[in-house]
């Protein structure tokens, strides 16, 4: 009887996750539709939208952009500026990590459509990005439309660097100044310090991050849609765009479920490998 | 320990049924109906309109109701969302704004109701001419929509930014080139004037597929469909030379940029700020586009009717019948899950009688289907441009009237974008367009063109 304080919880994850977990592989398997006859009732469809989704050309291009921004933005950019930051932050004064600190942490707290509009804004044919370009001599590109990815990664990271600069702060402070300190007697340099000390001892927090960074990017939809709308073209559908094309705009519910259980499993296995390469329950 | 987690389960599943047991049905008491439409940019006379006969209908019948649900959303995505809203009868609408086109589909999805028991005695319907009726067939021949109004496409352009570029007007355009050669002139004499829009790109969605791209196939002699034959065409040349118009107007930099196209405003920005302002010359575009400028529109322009000028489009290669058009229109549709068919018909049928037509076709500038109305020297005096329009309707087109017409319009503008942004050329893209209709229908329902 030990579990009976769990039912809330788990009536609570039964219904708003593994419901539209099992009710998005299910549907995956139909010809699920917004509008024809297919609307009126689904008929089972087995394999069918998996077998066009694999021979739809669009289908790998999104599945490398989904990677490419998951890479570039979340496990380097967000990771790797979180942890420089939070490093830096720690040695410097009590003003500086003030400011630096509302700086990164303000792009955080914002709502996300907010945040993604001030993007747009930015990068903007005619947005600041541009302006301040001009007021130097240069004439900017359109980097929504030419370099659609770059901008989406950039805002992106400007976006969630806080989070892992959080979560990289706390860590720190439980690595034991007399470590590193002995460390710093014995020679080792401040790189060593870095990859051989500290790196080590926080591995279970980069574990967390990498994971939360990786499920929260690879589930970015706002932020693209608003800056690029996945476009042009293809150029910036990543999956979650492609996936409510595919089921909004095109009223192909079973397709477009079909790209969002691929895009469960993409996150599925990174959680594992996380879990595996940084083994965070040993210590 | 097993027999707790087995019991925590079932209670958990215990749970779930109880909370799903009381979803659904929470509107729909039968005094209220609920009236979907889209209210959109510029796109604000129908919420009068509806505004208007809400407070009619209500005075009328006492004790009823009218829940308007005015939905601010571009043409795909209001599709979408009036799609999900059918989907559940607690949300599903008892009256709603349907386009021709998706009549066939969303009957055949169960989510409109069929009408002829109503329209039998209907004295107004004798008034609604009979290819306006058809518009609102079903697959089953049965009327699911009541017309609104109809519509034609042709090119619009701005007079001033013709004689600033000493192009003589008035414009007579007789084949695809001469469209061309004039916007490259256009270019050449004023570079800060877009010279022509057709509105292309996935971002547009139906508006790209039919006043862009279908504007252009119809004159190719090629088409999307064979009637006779029931069967979507692939592999047509038409449809390569169609695209290949597209990607020598985005990428000869004869069009907006790309990225301007591409905007899902750039409706909105077509008529209430480029051909005001006189930043456009030349705009592919449906007869409706004057409305913006009325007393009665957001973008009120006294002058419009002097400076605009309209030219049919022409055949690709100025062939017979020399010009072509494409036609479609709006409908009130009733919705299968409503609860008081009655009283959504009243409302329907208020909505739609000659005087209501009338000034909806009027404010809206919609090409009258009522007879009476077209009639109405008061219709036909209110603005300039509904002779010209009224005339193409000889020339015109309509799209193919089957449910897969929605996917494979957004497969065009699949097609367009690529071509426009230079992704791929205009073969690839009509291959890739070949396949993905082939994918939709089946290889049985396509024939080759010859």
């Amino acid at each position: 009887m030990r579990s009976i304080p769990l039912v809330p919880a788990i009536v609570l994850l039964v219904i708003f996750l593994l419901g539209p977990v099992i009710s998005s592989f299910y549907g995956s398997f139909t010809d699920a539709s917004l509008t024809g006859s297919a609307a009126q009732g689904a008929s089972f469809v087995g394999f069918a939208n998996y077998a066009e989704l694999f021979a739809d050309p669009d289908f790998p291009k999104s599945v490398m952009l989904t990677l490419v921004f998951l890479v570039a933005s979340a496990i380097v950019g967000q990771n790797v500026i979180g942890l420089g930051l939070a490093i830096l932050m720690r040695s410097s004064n009590g003003f500086a990590r003030g400011v630096v600190g509302t700086f990164v942490v303000s792009a955080w707290v914002l709502p996300e459509i907010v945040a993604s509009f001030a993007a747009y804004a930015f990068f903007n044919d005619t947005g600041t990005l541009n302006t301040m370009l001009a007021a130097v001599g240069i004439d900017g590109t359109n980097w929504l439309y030419a370099t659609p990815m770059l901008a989406v990664i950039i805002a992106n990271i400007w976006r969630g660097t806080a989070f892992s600069m959080l979560v990289y702060s706390a860590a720190l402070q439980d690595v034991p100044p007399e470590i590193t300190e002995s460390a710093e007697v014995d020679g080792a340099r401040g790189w060593q310090r870095l990859v051989f000390i500290t790196v080590p001892m926080i591995r279970r927090s980069i574990s967390t991050n990498l994971m939360l960074t990786t499920l929260q990017t690879l589930s970015v939809f706002t932020l693209i849609f608003v800056m690029t709308g996945g476009g042009p073209g293809t150029d910036s559908s990543t999956l979650p765009v492609l996936a409510y094309q595919e089921a909004f705009q095109f009223g192909k519910l079973g397709f477009g479920t079909a790209i969002a259980t691929i895009l469960l499993l993409v996150g599925a296995l990174f959680s594992i490998v996380y879990l595996r390469a940084l083994k965070p329950e040993v210590d | 320990m097993k027999h707790t987690f087995t019991a925590t389960v079932a209670l958990a599943a215990a749970g779930l049924l109880a909370l799903s047991g009381c979803s659904a049905d929470d509107g729909g008491s039968s005094n209220t109906i609920k009236v979907a439409y889209q209210k959109f940019g510029t796109f604000t006379q129908l919420d009068d309109h509806m505004k208007e006969v809400k407070a009619a209908f209500e005075a009328e019948n006492e004790g009823m109701t009218v829940e308007l649900v005015p939905i601010e959303a571009q043409q795909n995505d209001y599709f979408t969302k009036l799609a999900l809203m059918n989907q559940s009868a607690s949300t599903a609408p008892d009256v709603m704004y349907e386009d021709t086109f998706m009549v066939e589909s969303d009957a055949d999805a169960g989510y409109l109701a069929p009408l002829d028991e109503y329209t039998e005695s209907w004295e107004d319907w004798d008034a609604f001419y009979e290819n306006a009726k058809s518009a609102g067939l079903g697959g089953d021949g049965k009327t699911y929509g009541i017309p609104m109004g109809t519509d034609t496409r042709a090119l619009w352009y701005n007079t001033d930014v013709f004689e600033q570029a000493g192009v003589p007007v008035p414009w007579e355009p007789e084949t695809w080139a001469d469209v061309l050669d004039t916007a490259a002139t256009i270019k050449a004499k004023l570079p800060d004037v877009v010279p022509l829009n057709v509105y292309s790109g996935k971002a547009q969605g139906e508006a790209a597929a039919m006043q862009g791209f279908e504007m252009l196939l119809y004159g190719t002699g090629d088409t999307l469909y064979d009637t006779d034959d029931k069967k979507w065409v692939t592999g047509s040349q038409g449809f390569v030379d169609s695209l290949t118009f597209i990607e020598d107007l985005y990428q000869g930099g004869l069009g907006p940029t790309p990225e301007q196209a591409l905007d899902k405003n750039v409706g909105n920005l077509v008529s209430a700020e480029w051909f005001p302002q006189g930043t456009l010359a030349i705009g592919l575009d449906g007869s409706w586009l004057s409305g913006t400028w009325l007393e009665t529109g957001t973008a009120p322009w006294p002058e419009w009717s002097d400076v605009m000028a309209q030219a049919p489009m022409p055949t690709q290669e100025g062939d017979e019948p020399g010009a072509t058009s494409m036609s479609g229109g709006w409908t009130l549709a009733m919705g299968s899950k409503s609860e008081n068919k009655d009283a959504a018909w009243d409302f329907i049928a208020l909505a739609l009688d000659k005087d209501n037509s009338q000034s909806y076709d009027i404010a809206a500038s919609q090409i009258a289907v009522r007879s009476d109305v077209s009639e109405d020297p008061d219709y036909q005096a209110a603005n300039p441009s509904f002779g010209f329009f009224s005339e193409i309707v000889a020339v015109t087109n309509f799209r193919p009237a089957t449910s897969d017409y929605g996917q494979i319009s957004s497969e065009i503008t699949i097609a367009m974008e690529a071509v426009m942004t230079g992704q791929q050329s205009p073969a690839e893209a009509a291959a890739a367009y070949d396949e993905a209709v082939i994918g939709i229908v089946g290889e049985e329902n396509t024939t080759s063109a010859k």
